[in-house]
Parts: C-alpha cells; structure tokens; sequence
C-alpha cells in the first residue's frame, strides 16, 4: 500500500466540514448507449467534506464526477451544486463549471501558452479579472504549489508532477469552491506522486470541498472524511476511512481492497 | 576493458572514463564525401552520372542565359544579333515588361496604382504575419482593402467609404448585441451591412467617378501578374476565415449547420475549379437581380474563395482532430463558452497543426489563378498566350515568356512556403 503521502502529520482540527450542502445528486442514471453507465446514484456532499472515489476501472467513478461539471450529460435524475441545478442551460452550466474546479489524469495543460498564461486565461476572459491582478493572483497560487520559477515556461518543457501541480494553480485561480480530481496521480512517475498528493493534502487543510478519484489509499486514509466505494456503475458502499479499511461490509468491497492491499 | 564480461555478476566501476575525440576517418570533408556520394558502387556510378547530366543542363542553359538579347524591338531582330549563335531573346520582357505586370489596357500614366498598393500590400500585411510587431498596426491592415481599392479601381472615393461605413456598421452591431446572442449579431451585423451598402450606393451621385481625383479604371482592364497578385491575396485572405468557420461548422451539434457545411465543403470539392469560373463568368448573372451588373472580377473571386475555402475548411478539421479531447475539456472545466474556447485554446492549437497544409492551398491557389486565362482575363498567362505571343514581333519567344512567368510565381510562392517554416519553428512551444 502507497504510505507516500502518510509521512505528514495533519491537522484535522482545521478540517471542518459545514451543515451547507455543496452537492446534492439524487436518482442519477446514465446511460451510453444501451449501456447504463450510472445506476441510481444518490450523494450528498457538505461544504468542506473531502471525499475519495475508490473502485475497479470501468465502474463509473470519472464519469461520475464529470457528470458534476456537466463534461458529462446524465440522462435521469437531479445534481445540485453549489445551489444551481444542472440543467441544458448553457448560462447554469457555465456558472457552475467556473466555480468547480477539476483536475485531469493527463494534465490537460494549454501547450500554447505559458504556465502563467495557463493560469491568467480563465481568471481574465471569464472572471473578466485585469490582466495585472490575474497574474498577481496566478503567482500566489504558483507559488503556492511551489513551481514560482517556472512561470515563464511552456507545459512540455515541465516534468509531470510539476504539470499537475500547475494544473491545479490553474484551477485554484478560478477561486472555486469545489474541487474534482480525476485520478489525479495516475499517469505520474511514484516518484512525483508525492509532490501532487502533498499539494492535495495542503489544499484539503484549507477546507476546500474535494472529490478526488484516485487509487492513492495512502492518501484516502489520511485525507478523506468519506470513501465511497463503485462498482458496475452503482455506489456499493460508503463509510469512514478507518471503518471502510478496517471493516468493510460488502463482499465486493472486501474483495477489491484485499485485490489493492494484498501486496 | 574490465571482467565485466566474465561470470563474476558483481562490478564496481573504479572510475569516470575520460572523454576522447572520435578517430580522424569520421570527421571532415572526405567522410562527407564518402558517407553521402560513395558509399557504394551503385551510389557511386549514381553521383557520377547525376553529375553529367547537371554538366549537360548547364552547359546549355548557361550560354543560352548568356548570350541573351535584352535591346532589340523583335524577334527578328534578336536573330540577326545572334547571328545563329544560341541565346536567349529576353528583349521581350524589357519591352513588354509593363504589360506583363499590369496588362495591355490599364492606363500607362497610372502605372503607380497598383505599385503602390503593392508596396502597401507588404505593411498591411506585416502585423497579420509577425505578430510580434505593435497591435496598432493592425488599423491600417483594416483598412487596406479599401484603400487597394481605391488606388486600383480610382473613381469616387465615396465607393470605398461606403463599403467601409458598411463593414464599421457590421462590427458596431456584432458588438453590440452579438454578446446576448451570437445568431442576433452575426445576421444583424450583416443586415446593417447591406442597409448601409444600399442606401450609400444609392446616395453616390451618377456622374461622381467621371471627374475623380483618381481616373477610375473598368475591371476589364486589370491584367497581367497584377490580375494574380490581386486575386491570390483577396481568395487566400478570404478563404481562410471562411474554411475556419466551414471547418467549425461541420463539428457543430446543430445538424442544419452541419449539413449545410458538408454538402457545400463536398460539393465544391467535387467539382472542377474551372467548371467554377465558367460559371462564374456565363451562368452567375442568372443568380443576380437582373439589372446588377456584378464585376466579372468579383464573381471570380467568389468563386475561387469558395474552391479554395472548402479544401481549407478539410485541412483544418484534420488540426481540430488531432488536438487530444482533453483540450475541449480542459477549456469546458474552466467555464470559457464556446466562442472563447474555440478562439483562445481550439483554433490556435488546431491551426498551427494545420500550417502546411493551409499553405498547400494556399500556394495551390496562386498558381490556379492563372486558369482565369480561359476566361478571357488577361492574367499573365493570359498575357502571354494572347496579345505577346500572338503580336507579329514576338510569335514564337516561348521559352522565355514562359521561363519569365515561371520565375515570377517561384518568387512568390517560394516565399509563402519560407514564411511557413518560419511560422512553424515560431509557434513551436511543445518541445516534444
């Protein structure tokens, strides 16, 4: 089991998690085709909370957060975030999307621009922010994820672990009040996992709303107030870290941490 | 050489091995000579033959070169100055240079038109091509059509203002309310456009070109490399605005839009660009009311713009699908709506994918221009083939007519292609 992240103490005490509800899915059902991708999801998720995605690929876990940004239509049910329902309304689906952030497995970086460009773009076209305030904002947040010096490079000429650590200043520059994580670490050498992970966990301190999908249980144990545990499209169990490692219920849950913590 | 080669499988390096320089036979001029041109028997007996055959060309493309007559008034007389010696009869072009460049009818005291224009031309398009020059530069870019227009065509200078009053109401609705809805602005903005048009048109008193300031001068009277210039730089700067909307068009969700952009991408496409001028020339007036009489130079700028939009419009959505989805998403997650998305992250990624291939048309679409001699423009082959050739001092100087042209288009499209490397390497920020 990956312990990368474990090697800092954390102060929960700062965590607190809010009666306000940040999200609110009920009775999601999607389908691809014939194929029904989302099985009568329902999720309710407080201001504050921080919530890990766990399960085997092809269980609907990043198509589930995408559905929460609208990257993704659901065909049935109703998502409330941040107290604006997603509809087809393009206007609703533009305000909720520039007040959640998200993070992509593969970075997703403008390779056009700079790494300051990256960040200044969404602040100055759609916060209509002067340009000299959004950079002033976009290097508070460079320097938050410790890449300062690289403001003035291009994406491709970053390793991936400082990538993701700018695609996250790039989403923190949008001031959101939610962030998604779309498996994050996955596509980064075990060596740069920990400098993402370690820029995650700092972010949680602050008390941002999180949903991360990852496979880091390090990270879930330490981190999360909630795991939810997917499987074939539906919500198959969720609890506390300690309980949902410890003791989970369901057969499936059993046997997919004994399949990631065997070895 | 240590044990590593032995069984043993434990080994420590005892040390850095020093850099040495590579040995003599790998460096220099001989190792040049042999990798490239002697590497074989077969490569060998290939450069020497290559080699005779360049010797062969030049020794008689030289002498002729050479040998070249540029003062007779004929090419009889050429021929009595040779003497039978070989040599070119280049006394064709310094005698009919003029004609060459601007046609047998523009009026030989205004010569100074469309050089200017011409020369204008390179600083209009300077800020469009090297973005790095001032932003400002960018309003004399905005009106040079209107002042190319002017200096070629001369006449009232009010046709031009009114165009531009035109394209000035067009932008001023665009803004105004293109921002609540895109469909509202963009066919509002065209409708202002043509109010403005119509009524300007019809306020332009009758007699006001015949005592302009610049003599004004019919449209059947531009020829020559001018005709070329002036066709290539209007289709090529038209075409690629509208092969980006054509391309966007045929992704979009809404299938009306969709569709019509297919049928008119596949059916110009399948259709013969002179089969375009023809109709352009005979069979377009039919679509027009019946009393406008629509500039036989504008119907062929139509329809070349059109030809050349739609291969365009193919190359670009190859650069939009080659871009990786997680752009669209990327821009999507951050909440920019489409037009921003598409202007900030899409298009700039999609058209530097799509350089070379917009400058494959683009060169593609100069040299076409000369297929408006089948037309009866006197474009300058049209030029060539018609009155030259066809006057009883010049019948027969093909080669070097024809050589000339040759140059002429080299020279242009050769930079076209020089300038798109430069882009390439400019816009190069991946570093793969």
């Amino acid at each position: 089991m990956s312990e990368l992240a474990i090697e800092r103490e954390i102060d929960r005490s700062k965590m607190s998690i809010s009666d306000e509800v940040a999200i609110q899915i009920t009775g999601m059902n999607k389908w691809y085709g014939q194929f029904h991708v989302l099985r009568d999801i329902n999720l309710t998720v407080n201001r504050g909370e921080r919530i890990v995605i766990a399960g085997p690929s092809g269980s609907g876990k990043s198509t589930m957060i995408r559905c929460l940004n609208a990257l993704e239509e659901h065909q049935e049910g109703q998502i409330i975030v941040d107290g604006t329902e997603l509809t087809s309304d393009l206007k609703n689906i533009d305000k909720i999307r520039s007040e959640v952030g998200m993070c992509f497995q593969h970075f997703n970086l403008f390779p056009h621009l700079t790494i300051l460009e990256n960040c200044t773009l969404a602040p100055i076209w759609v916060r209509k922010t002067p340009k000299k305030e959004a950079e002033e904002l976009a290097m508070h947040f460079l320097e938050k994820v410790k890449i300062p010096d690289q403001a003035h490079k291009y994406p491709g000429m970053l390793s991936g672990g400082q990538q993701q650590r700018v695609a996250i200043a790039r989403s923190l520059c949008m001031k959101p009040r939610i962030m998604l994580f779309d498996e994050p670490t996955s596509a980064l050498d075990p060596e740069m996992i920990k400098e993402v992970l370690d820029t995650m966990i700092e972010l949680a301190e602050e008390g941002m709303t999180m949903l991360c999908v990852t496979h880091e249980m390090g990270f879930a144990r330490q981190v999360a107030n909630r795991v939810i545990f997917m499987a074939d499209g539906q919500i198959v169990e969720q609890n506390e870290p300690e309980e949902f490692f410890n003791n989970p219920k369901s057969e499936r849950t059993q046997q997919f941490l004994s399949q990631i913590l065997g070895h | 050489m240590t044990d590593q080669s032995t069984n043993s499988v434990a080994f420590v390096a005892d040390g850095n091995i020093p850099q040495s320089p590579p040995p003599a036979r790998e460096t220099g001029a001989i190792k040049w000579v042999r990798a490239n041109l002697f590497s074989s028997w077969m490569n060998g007996i290939l450069t020497v033959a290559a080699l005779l055959i360049i010797y062969k060309l030049l020794s008689d493309a030289l002498p002729w070169i050479w040998n070249g007559v540029w003062t007779t008034s004929s090419l009889s007389e050429c021929r009595e100055v040779l003497q039978g010696k070989t040599g070119a009869c280049f006394s064709v072009l310094s005698e009919r240079w003029n004609q060459l460049l601007f046609g047998f009818k523009y009026p030989t005291d205004q010569y100074w038109r469309p050089t200017l224009a011409f020369v204008l031309l390179f600083v209009a398009a300077a800020p469009v091509l090297f973005f790095d020059l001032p932003r400002k530069l960018l309003a004399f870019t905005a009106l040079y059509p209107f002042l190319a227009f002017w200096l070629i065509w001369g006449g009232t200078i009010l046709a031009p203002i009114v165009a531009l009053l035109g394209v000035a109401a067009a932008a001023y609705v665009f803004q105004t309310y293109g921002k609540a809805s895109f469909a509202i602005g963009f066919f509002g903005a065209i409708a202002a456009a043509f109010a403005v048009w119509i009524i300007g048109g019809k306020l332009i008193p009758d007699g006001a070109s015949d005592n302009a300031l610049l003599q004004a001068v019919p449209s059947r009277d531009l020829g020559g490399f001018m005709l070329n210039m002036m066709l290539g730089v209007t289709c090529v700067s038209l075409s690629v605005p509208l092969g980006i909307a054509l391309a966007l068009g045929r992704q979009s969700n809404m299938p009306l839009i969709k569709w019509i952009c297919v049928i008119f991408i596949e059916f110009v496409r399948g259709v013969p660009l002179i089969t375009l001028l023809f109709v352009a020339s005979v069979m377009l007036s039919y679509f027009f009311p019946p009393d406008s009489t629509v500039d036989l130079f504008l119907r062929v700028v139509i329809m070349i713009t059109m030809f050349s939009a739609a291969y365009i419009a193919e190359v670009i959505r190859g650069g939009l699908a080659a871009l990786p989805k997680g752009q669209y998403e990327a821009a999507d997650s951050l909440g920019l709506d489409y037009a921003q998305a598409m202007r900030l992250i899409i298009l700039p990624q999609a058209l530097k994918i799509s350089i070379p291939g917009i400058v494959n048309v683009a060169v593609g679409l100069f040299k076409d221009t000369t297929l408006v001699s089948v037309i009866s423009m006197f474009d300058l082959v049209g030029m060539i083939r018609g009155p030259i050739l066809a006057s009883t001092e010049w019948s027969g100087v093909y080669w070097e007519l024809l050589g000339a042209a040759a140059v002429l288009f080299f020279i242009v499209c050769y930079g076209i292609s020089q300038y798109s490397q430069w882009l390439e390497r400019r816009l190069a920020t991946d570093h793969r």
